[in-house]
């Protein structure tokens, strides 16, 4: 118990220092380059202001991600170079093909299911008394705060297999008895079943951001645009499709391409659930396992550059978004 | 704003009767609404909710019998999570009480660091005009959306061996990779993207006559953002806090590279939770506390705190 205590105290005596280093440096910049006068004085503040995020940024990301896409072109440890063989491979081994495929059923399902249910309950919600709207809001956008180990352990449980004669304990099989499914599969360990239950985890957790950020998106639409609609004879299913999503299509938009984003970089949930076994592998998860567990840096530098070109296309339309808006502003 | 004006027109428009009917049926409707929105949020919280009262039934309980059985045979104990917390349990040496640690030592600088340099940034791309600083501002922005995967690998090797142009070192090999320098380190580059240009965001709309007035007052760059810029802009400063707080907290791929599972001296909870899934395979007595043990700090942030996290998810996906 000493021993937890005394390890405990160094630690938290080295955050603390840290803490109290990087602050005093901070200080005393601020309070040396406070004193320069003069002509020099602007370009010096824009050097102390941005210096530290632009060397953080050029040393941490440019240059490492323009490293990965030289080492995409090497073997396995970076010294021989193979051309586009990491890229052919990544294209046309046959268990890579099952990583694609499952990749891009992550990408439509995750972003789609969860925005649609979002959508649902952000208009639903709308409705209820005050209370209950923040009471439902909040449970459903607990999963949010969770990690996606922590929603992997959750969802694992309620998995959990055990043959059917036996005291069931996992939610699923047990449900899937009472509606008189006899003998439900292993379901982890069945393909491809397995891959949309791991997606349902991603669903569980991107709903609430969805719901969050529509809702408010909703309660945005001026008032006197419903009434106009209402006048106008517009009403329920109709007021809906004709108004409301009109109204909000730019935020469904970046709803799903964020979660999209979230999705592309999905790795934790495969991880923790299945390490990327049963045919469940996804690029991100795959990255990591040819880099760390097979070592070929070629390979996982490769999915690296695939799973960044994914993204660019959401990237130039998230820039073009920001750039219509600075215009209307 | 205009609601005032609604009475007065729609009686004219609507006959009464058309307004009953329009009144039942949104009733109807908002009855059958609140019924499924109710249905949905309890199938959202059953999962997280097993997994709690699994956490708090004996261990000869939870092998033998589905959670949902204690509404018929109550029986808790609070025996789990002593046994996780401070001795470990099945097959596993030590509990999670100094992982808890680790998650706060990482987390908290992890925080701090990236905020006071994002903050800096994103006020001189806000208000200290210069050539360029739009364009800045748009490859920042652009940084956002690059994959921490694309990074990983040279980074590791940064920290590792430094940089060296023949036998010339460039960049001294930092030798942190281990520690928690190197998990502070990281997860300030990685944050600095969208923390800068959330809180270029908000800053950018901060009143033009304050700044003015300060600048003829004979504030420079420096006593403005301190005095003015930073008590301003605390709503989003404390958003994006709690926003990267809980992205440190429950970070497992940064961790796992830069530290690995095995350190157990530095290890964050979650890399250490993920290990446990592995070693307490179907012992759900022991992993279920474990879960909750990793994931009740962040639910208390995010209940205490909910409002300033939703303002700082809605500043960065609906501006952007």
């Amino acid at each position: 118990m000493s021993d937890l205590l005394s390890s405990t105290l160094a630690k938290l005596g080295q955050g603390g220092l840290a803490i109290l280093v990087v602050f005093a440096v901070i200080l005393i910049v601020f309070f040396a380059a406070g004193r320069a006068t003069g002509r020099l004085s602007k370009p010096l503040g824009i050097v102390v202001f941005l210096g530290p995020a632009a060397v953080l940024m050029i040393v941490g990301l440019v240059i490492p991600a323009i490293r990965t896409f030289f080492y995409s072109f090497y073997g396995p440890v970076g010294t021989k170079y193979v051309g586009t063989d990491n890229y052919s491979w990544a294209f046309t081994n046959p268990g890579m093909r099952t990583v694609l495929i499952n990749t891009v059923l992550w990408i439509i399902l995750a972003p789609l299911v969860s925005t649609a249910f979002g959508l649902v309950l952000a208009l639903l919600a709308d409705r209820m008394g005050a209370t209950s709207e923040k009471v439902t809001k909040s449970l459903i956008f607990m999963p949010m705060a969770i990690s996606f180990v922590g929603a992997s352990v959750i969802w694992k449980f309620v998995y959990q297999y055990v043959q059917p004669g036996q005291p069931q304990i996992g939610l699923l099989e047990q449900v899937a008895l009472w509606l008189g499914w006899s003998n439900p599969p292993n379901w982890l360990l069945s393909a491809p079943l397995n891959t949309f239950l791991l997606i349902v985890i991603m669903i569980w957790v991107q709903t609430g951001f969805a719901m969050v950020v529509l809702s408010a998106a909703i309660k945005a639409i001026p008032g006197d645009v419903l009434e106009a609609a209402a006048l106008d004879g517009a009403s329920g299913f109709k007021m809906f499709t004709r108004v409301t999503i009109p109204m909000i299509r730019g935020t469904l938009v970046v709803v799903l391409t964020t979660i999209m984003i979230a999705v592309l970089k999905i790795f934790d949930i495969v991880r923790t659930m299945t390490g990327g076994n049963f045919k469940t592998s996804v690029l991100a998860n795959e990255m990591y396992s040819q880099t760390f567990v097979q070592g070929d840096n070629g390979h996982g530098s490769a999915l690296a550059v695939i799973l960044f070109i994914g993204v660019v296309p959401l990237i130039i339309y998230n820039v073009r978004q920001l750039r219509k808006e600075h215009a209307v502003r | 704003m205009s609601t005032v004006e609604a009475p007065e027109v729609v009686p004219v428009k609507t006959p009464i009767r058309g307004d009953k009917a329009t009144r039942i049926r949104k009733s109807f409707s908002s009855r059958l609404a609140s019924l499924l929105v109710v249905l949905l949020t309890i199938l959202w919280t059953i999962p997280t909710f097993g997994l709690l009262v699994t956490s708090l039934r004996p261990q000869a309980d939870v092998g033998t019998s589905g959670w949902w059985e204690v509404f018929t045979h109550p029986s808790f104990t609070l025996e789990n999570y002593q046994t996780v917390l401070f001795s470990g349990g099945y097959n596993v040496q030590g509990g999670l009480m100094p992982f808890v640690v680790n998650s706060l030592v990482v987390s908290i600088p992890g925080t701090l660091f990236p905020l006071a340099i994002a903050a800096m940034a994103a006020y001189a791309l806000a208000w200290v005009p210069f050539r360029g600083s739009n364009f800045l501002f748009f490859t920042i922005f652009a940084l956002q959306v690059v994959p921490l995967q694309l990074a990983l690998v040279p980074l590791l090797r940064l920290f590792n061996t430094g940089v060296h142009i023949g036998s010339v070192p460039v960049f001294p090999a930092l030798g942190i990779t281990g520690n928690f320098a190197s998990l502070w380190v990281t997860h300030t580059i990685f944050a600095m993207p969208l923390a800068i240009f959330l809180l270029h965001n908000f800053m950018a709309q901060l009143p033009r006559d304050v700044m003015e007035a300060a600048t003829v007052d004979g504030a420079n760059v420096f006593l403005t953002f301190r005095r003015i810029v930073l008590p301003l802009s605390m709503p989003s400063i404390a958003a994006f806090a709690i926003f990267q707080f809980l992205w440190v907290w429950n970070d497992l791929l940064i961790s796992l590279t830069f530290v690995g599972a095995g350190k157990d001296s530095v290890s964050p909870l979650t890399t250490r939770l993920s290990q446990l899934v592995g070693n307490f395979g179907s012992h759900w007595e022991l992993l279920a506390p474990s879960a909750f043990v990793a994931i009740v700090i962040p639910l208390i942030v995010f209940f205490a705190l909910q409002r300033y996290f939703v303002r700082g998810l809605l500043a960065g996906s609906v501006k952007g």
